[in-house]
């Protein structure tokens, strides 16, 4: 177990790799620094004193893969490529553009985004499958029927709306919360509630017909008819047999985004006015601050990788026959 | 006749090579026994077929709106009259249907139907006796329901008379239809044309042809609801600016749809190709290829799509010599964003080819063409391809409504269509601050929800009877 558990970290190294050369490929080859200078410059304060000071305050002055002119492994160095994209493994992001390093906002904004995101994901995941094994009890009755048409309408609505109609029905008609903001201490709750009402909310479409089919799919295995033959009843089998089996498929696609929960979720914080993760990532995009960018892009694929090893490790758990070679 | 300058923009090209790979896919499958089949299961499905129909519609309004031209400018005095001026704006067939609803515009915003202004302003009110008052009240609106002149109580009786004709209209359009359906399938099956109406109704064999029909009345009805008033009034109101918020729903379809559309053909032949190579020749290839597609995968999809779009804008923004029209940056723009959509989403497409082909490749005749020396290529294209049309084709029904959906999300969030360009993205992100206004200006968001739930709903709905009839293990 350990033993693989380490053989996967090391598999991670090159993919963590490829990620870092995408993101230079696309920050740094794409445009050149000078074309970033002129962007966030803007038209009118562009000289090129301007473009070489902005240059050398953000240390974009460097050549971009090998310094010929600096001495022994400064060579290596003193480039743009080891001190914005290499240095990302250590955990050295940088600055913003508004000088504030960013490995410390993100540390900072990661617990309003795990506030908003835990929660939705618990209860989410609580509520599709209970849904879902609803729906799989009631097989070709009409609730089932007109559950799934209420899944592919739900899945069918876009998620702005799920947001933009629930903060104007709750918050703007009815003022039982306030429409946005946040609060760090106990009081915060009042302003967690709607979005993690609606982030349930507009998951339950897709999933919930997802975990369906899974759950359908192991109805119809001899298992379970074999479970029905002698005597068990309906609810033994749906939750000692059924529910246990179709975990297997379920935790596939749901440990991998545990890690990701980290990063917050782009719309609702930014709707909500979450100092999150999220909104620091949409606002740096409309600010067009490139670090950030950058930096989060490279924490979202370690976090996903996490996420690939943590859904490995947890079939074992759920599914004994599992072993690691 | 003014004369008018043809315009193929980029965006164009792509949609029309899309409507003839459709053509030409039709075409093919139409001789492949297996695809026929299941494409007719797909036919006889009533829920599939009526998505269909809708889903036609919305490629009928995508397709007129992307006829594009530059219409003559009048000649001036003093210009050379055998070289005629074009005018700088590129307009569309649809934009010419629609003329009047785009050149009438309203200061600002107005409701929907209304014949008054949103906000109250100082208007000089001429009283009967003939003497002028100035007082704060709505103003009339500039062209809703100016025909009606001081009679404005009679709007409603008129509205409801303009819908009533149109929809005498539409009702004299879907029986003529119908009969051409009723006469095709007549004449397809050698029989009367009664027993074949009778047919289409009962439908117990072919083609849902009642679905259709259905779907089709359906959406003449609120076609004739619309189109009705919308001649003298703003059937759907107008926008800060005062454009007509109808148009701009029209509009934004022909944007959905290329985002949806466009951008299979960047994830069709990069997740066919390298799946199929990867699961087919295995070794350092596959190694090679499962290494890009788990890279590109471990970066969140809208983080992946941020930093492309992201750089896109700086080369846009520093090479303004690019680009002679608004339109045309704003189109490019549109294109590079189904091409970066494309690149980060065939990832997920590539992995279930390879999946699928590696099972293929052992089985009895792929091992039987290599043993009789059959080239590699000729085993994909003969053996392997047929095999895997099926996830292809589920793979792409499924896409579309994901990518309607992923762009307006990407528009509000700053990285997707042009500002300038007219979609769902743009129409939702300009009227989301206006819910806070008083009274509340909702009908620009209602009427981009609405629309992009129609096209959302029915492309699942389809893609579920695609899949159905698709899919082997479901048989």
């Amino acid at each position: 177990m350990l033993a693989y558990i380490l053989r996967r970290l090391l598999y991670a190294i090159p993919i963590l790799v490829g990620v870092n050369l995408i993101t230079f490929a696309l920050f740094f080859v794409v445009n050149t620094p000078d074309d970033m200078a002129r962007m966030q410059l803007g038209v009118k304060r562009v000289t090129p004193e301007a473009i070489e000071k902005w240059k050398a305050e953000r240390g974009y002055d460097k050549p971009l893969l090998w310094n010929v002119e600096a001495a022994g492994a400064g060579k290596a160095t003193e480039t743009i490529f080891f001190q914005k994209s290499a240095l990302m493994f250590a955990g050295d992001f940088g600055r913003a553009e508004d000088g504030r390093d960013i490995a410390r906002e993100i540390r900072t904004r990661m617990v309003p985004s795990l506030a908003i995101a835990l929660p939705t994901f618990l209860l989410g995941l609580l509520v599709t499958v209970s849904f879902a094994l609803l729906l799989a009890f009631f097989r070709a009755t009409a609730f089932d029927f007109w559950g799934v048409v209420a899944c592919v309408a739900m899945m069918s609505i876009s998620g702005l709306f799920y947001i933009i109609g629930g903060q104007y029905l709750f918050s703007k008609m009815f003022r039982l919360v306030p429409i946005s903001g946040y609060s760090g201490d106990l009081d915060a709750w009042r302003f967690l509630l709607l979005p993690v009402l609606i982030g349930v909310v507009s998951g339950i479409g897709s999933s919930a017909r997802w975990y369906r089919t899974i759950f359908l799919e192991e109805i119809g295995k001899d298992y379970v008819r074999t479970a029905r033959a002698k005597g068990l009843t309906d609810l033994k089998v749906m939750f000692g047999h059924v529910l246990r089996n179709a975990m297997i498929p379920i935790l596939t696609g749901v440990v991998v985004v545990i890690p990701l929960l980290f990063m917050g979720s782009l719309l609702t914080e930014s709707f909500f006015g979450i100092p999150g993760l999220g909104s620091y990532t949409i606002d740096a995009i409309n600010a067009q601050d490139f670090a950030v960018v950058r930096a989060m892009v490279f924490i979202g694929s370690v976090l996903y990788i996490i996420g690939l090893i943590l859904t490995d490790i947890s079939y074992t758990l759920v599914d004994p026959r599992i072993r690691f070679e | 006749m003014m004369a008018i300058q043809p315009v193929l923009l980029w965006s164009d090209l792509c949609i029309w090579l899309l409507v003839l790979a459709a053509v030409g896919a039709a075409w093919w499958s139409s001789r492949q026994p297996p695809l026929r089949a299941a494409w007719s299961r797909v036919a006889r499905n009533r829920v599939g077929m009526a998505s269909a129909t809708l889903l036609a519609v919305f490629v009928l309004i995508g397709l007129a709106d992307s006829l594009h031209y530059r219409p003559q400018l009048p000649p001036k005095s003093g210009d050379d009259p055998a070289k005629p001026v074009y005018a700088i704006e590129v307009l569309s067939a649809l934009d010419a249907l629609l003329m009047p609803l785009r050149t009438k515009v309203e200061k600002t915003y107005s409701e929907p139907l209304a014949t008054r202004a949103y906000a109250k302003e100082m208007i000089e009110i001429r009283e009967a006796d003939g003497t002028v008052r100035k007082a704060r009240e709505y103003p009339r609106l500039r062209h809703g329901g100016t025909h009606l002149a001081a009679d404005e109580a009679r709007a409603v009786s008129d509205i409801a008379l303009r819908c009533a004709l149109a929809l005498a209209v539409g009702a004299v359009l879907w029986t003529a239809l119908a009969l051409l359906f009723a006469w095709r399938v007549a004449r397809g099956r050698g029989i009367a044309i009664a027993i074949a109406w009778r047919q289409i109704w009962r439908h117990q064999e072919g083609p849902a042809w009642n679905a259709v029909l259905l779907t089709l009345a359906a959406v003449i009805a609120l076609a004739a609801l619309i189109a009705g008033p919308a001649g003298a009034y703003h059937v759907f109101g107008t926008d800060k600016v005062g454009q007509d918020v109808l148009y701009q729903v029209l509009k934004s379809i022909r944007t959905a749809l290329v985002i949806g559309l466009v951008t299979t053909l960047v994830t069709l032949p990069l997740a066919v190709v390298l799946g199929i190579v990867a699961g087919y020749f295995r070794g350092w290839v596959d190694d090679l290829i499962q290494y890009l597609y788990t890279t590109l995968n471990s970066i969140p999809g809208v983080l992946l799509i941020a930093a492309a779009v992201l750089m896109m804008q700086v080369l846009i923004d520093t090479h303004p010599q690019w680009f002679s029209t608004a339109a045309e940056r704003a189109d490019l723009r549109l294109l590079a964003l189904c091409f970066i959509l494309g690149l980060t989403s065939w990832t997920g497409l590539a992995r279930l080819l390879r999946g699928e082909v590696l099972k293929l490749r052992e089985l009895e005749y792929v091992q039987a063409a290599q043993a009789f020396g059959v080239s590699d290529l000729r085993i994909i294209a003969r053996h392997l391809l047929p095999n895997l049309m099926h996830i292809v084709i589920i793979a792409l029904v499924m896409d579309f409504s994901g990518l309607v959906l992923a762009e307006a999300v990407l528009s509000y969030v700053g990285i997707g269509v042009d500002p300038t360009m007219i979609s769902f993205g743009t129409m939702i992100n300009n009227a989301r601050m206006e819910l806070g206004r008083e009274p509340v200006v909702w009908w620009s968001l209602v009427a981009a929800f609405a629309f992009m739930f129609a096209m959302v709903l029915a492309a699942n709905l389809l893609a579920d009877a695609v899949r159905d009839a698709f899919d082997p293990r479901m048989a």
